[in-house]
């Protein structure tokens, strides 16, 4: 598989190098432990929200970083839930005096490393809320299983949360917010590649060219099914209906459809993806009235897209419209 | 039997080196059920125990393996990283500042290591985890020792056990971590952690069978 790297070890720093050279007005870069932080942190009195995650998925969470969204994003190793020491650092610099919030994804590792890193910040007298994100409806949430994966709804929760602290919202505030979206978001995801991590060398699992996987996550595992591929409407559909059953969305609600790229897929068709999940919705009564289109939590070079649904009410429209000014996002300013 | 300090350093020195030559191995059970990051994360952890050693080197047994278990946490990432450092962190705070130890000591050590894991962790017996190779090494190296075996008969009955262990992992539907998500697919894959600890426990095995 052909990369775009230099030595499959030095991948996170050079990139980290990169993103301190591209975003001066931006972010700060930190190493070793490595994380980033906004360019202006600590905002005194605002709440700060500090999320991380394995590499491999940008522009989440490092691109996330600036203002109206994180504070500190903490990168691990590709695929790789970052260690404590990372975390700490990252919340204490960010600590404004009104409390930090960490948005930690549904995964073993991350939950762990985060769990230990909030007792640490708390030893240290910094005012921790963590909040955790599982959107994924491909997974049954079960004893017989690690729980749902968070997915897609991370990315806007980082929006809408971003905005939130921004305006000055308390921690709980934050967190009780953090939580609603978290209740009223789920996704799911397909892939039509595997991808590549770097040091392996290649891809993650074998794909035949007929094939699809159904229920996938964002780190290269395998889907729940592996099936026939079809065009893009039934795909569409196959992915949109356990969604919109699941919370489940009904008629009259007003939603956020956000069609993600998983990185190798191109904008040509998500917008055919989107076009037909709008017919889908539209047909059930369920209007969407904002968006997000485009690779914005991603597994490397996998071709692929997920869908996430997000209800919305007045709140949470002015949350998401809200100036942002981040590498990864940007409105308003 | 007297397990020294240096007979610990020399454990972990050969467990790194076990690593350096099974880390694409690890890589490909874990890219089978998972995310393909297994060998790389605990190359890069031991690496950087390797590196810390020399600085810990005339310090006793708990120390020693108090530090393994803090430059784990903080290089290794994933769940890996904190389940190995919490197996670590308790077992060198249940040995303490011995600078030997005996079999006795080193059982009791391993099972707070494991209840270490079981409580962070959360998985059951299995689940399809590391568990699944360390709960049969324990039971089989107390029983070893309960029946009076020699000590280095002990170790390697419980190398014996994680073994078979690890083995028995495969017809396994996983239950806990990335694996879980795969459902019924993950049944007929090795399981990646329950191979490293199965590495762990052969390399204290053929470490200290002289001892």
């Amino acid at each position: 598989m052909k990369k775009l790297i230099n030595n499959p070890e030095d991948v996170v720093k050079e990139e980290l190098k990169g993103i301190e050279l591209a975003h001066p007005d931006l972010v700060k870069v930190f190493y070793d432990p490595d994380f980033i932080v906004r360019a202006d942190a600590p905002v005194q009195g605002k709440v700060a929200l500090v999320s991380g995650g394995g590499s491999g998925h940008e522009p989440m969470h490092g691109g996330f970083v600036g203002k109206g969204m994180l504070d500190a994003a903490c990168p691990g190793a590709v695929f790789t839930s970052p260690t404590p020491d990372q975390m700490l650092e990252a919340t204490k610099a960010v600590d404004g005096g009104a409390g930090v919030l960490h948005i930690v994804k549904n995964y073993t590792g991350d939950i762990m490393n985060f769990e230990m890193a909030a007792d640490l910040a708390r030893d240290e007298g910094i005012d921790i809320e963590s909040v955790v994100v599982d959107d994924d409806v491909a997974v049954e949430d079960s004893t017989w299983t690690a729980g749902r994966r968070g997915v897609g709804l991370t990315v806007l929760m980082e929006k809408i949360v971003g905005a939130a602290a921004e305006e000055g919202r308390s921690l709980k505030e934050c967190a009780d917010l953090a939580r609603k979206v978290n209740g009223q978001g789920r996704s799911m995801g397909m892939a039509l590649t595997s991808c590549t991590v770097p040091h392996v060398g290649k891809p993650s699992f074998d794909l035949p060219e007929d094939e699809m996987e159904i229920g996938i996550g964002i780190h290269g595992e395998p889907g729940r099914h592996r099936i026939k591929l079809e065009p893009a409407d039934k795909i569409t559909e196959m992915l949109l209906e356990p969604v919109v059953e699941d919370l489940p969305y009904k008629e009259g609600d007003e939603v956020l459809l956000f069609v993600n790229s998983m990185g190798g897929t191109p904008l040509i068709e998500l917008y055919i993806v989107y076009r037909k999940a709008v017919e889908m919705l539209e047909a059930k009564g369920i209007k969407v009235v904002r968006n997000l289109i485009g690779p914005y939590i991603t597994s490397l070079e996998m071709a692929g897209m997920s869908i996430t649904l997000l209800k919305l009410d007045e709140d949470l429209k002015k949350l998401w419209d809200a100036p942002v000014k981040t590498a990864g996002m940007r409105w308003g300013m | 039997m007297a397990i020294t300090k240096d007979d610990v350093l020399n454990w972990i020195r050969d467990f790194a080196q076990v690593i350096e030559e099974n880390h694409e191995m690890l890589t490909n059970l874990d890219r089978e059920i998972g995310d393909a990051d297994h060998g790389a994360n605990m190359r890069r952890g031991f690496k950087a125990v390797l590196e810390k050693l020399p600085s810990v080197e005339d310090k006793d047994i708990g120390t020693i393996l108090k530090n393994v278990g803090m430059t784990l946490l903080s290089k290794v990432g994933g769940a890996a990283g904190p389940l190995y450092s919490t197996m670590f962190t308790k077992a060198g705070m249940t040995i303490g500042a011995k600078m030997e130890m005996d079999l006795n000591d080193w059982a009791q050590a391993f099972e707070a290591g494991i209840t270490g894991i079981a409580k962070l962790g959360k998985a059951l017996p299995n689940d399809k985890t590391m568990l699944d190779a360390l709960y049969p090494a324990l039971n089989a190296l107390s029983e070893a020792m309960g029946n009076g075996a020699s000590p280095g008969e002990a170790l390697q009955k419980s190398a014996d056990a994680a073994h078979e262990g690890m083995l028995a992992t495969i017809p396994l539907v996983a239950r806990k971590g990335r694996a879980s998500y795969l459902g019924e697919r993950s049944a007929g894959h090795q399981d990646p952690g329950a191979t490293s600890t199965y590495l762990l426990i052969k390399s204290a095995a053929e470490t200290w069978t002289d001892c």
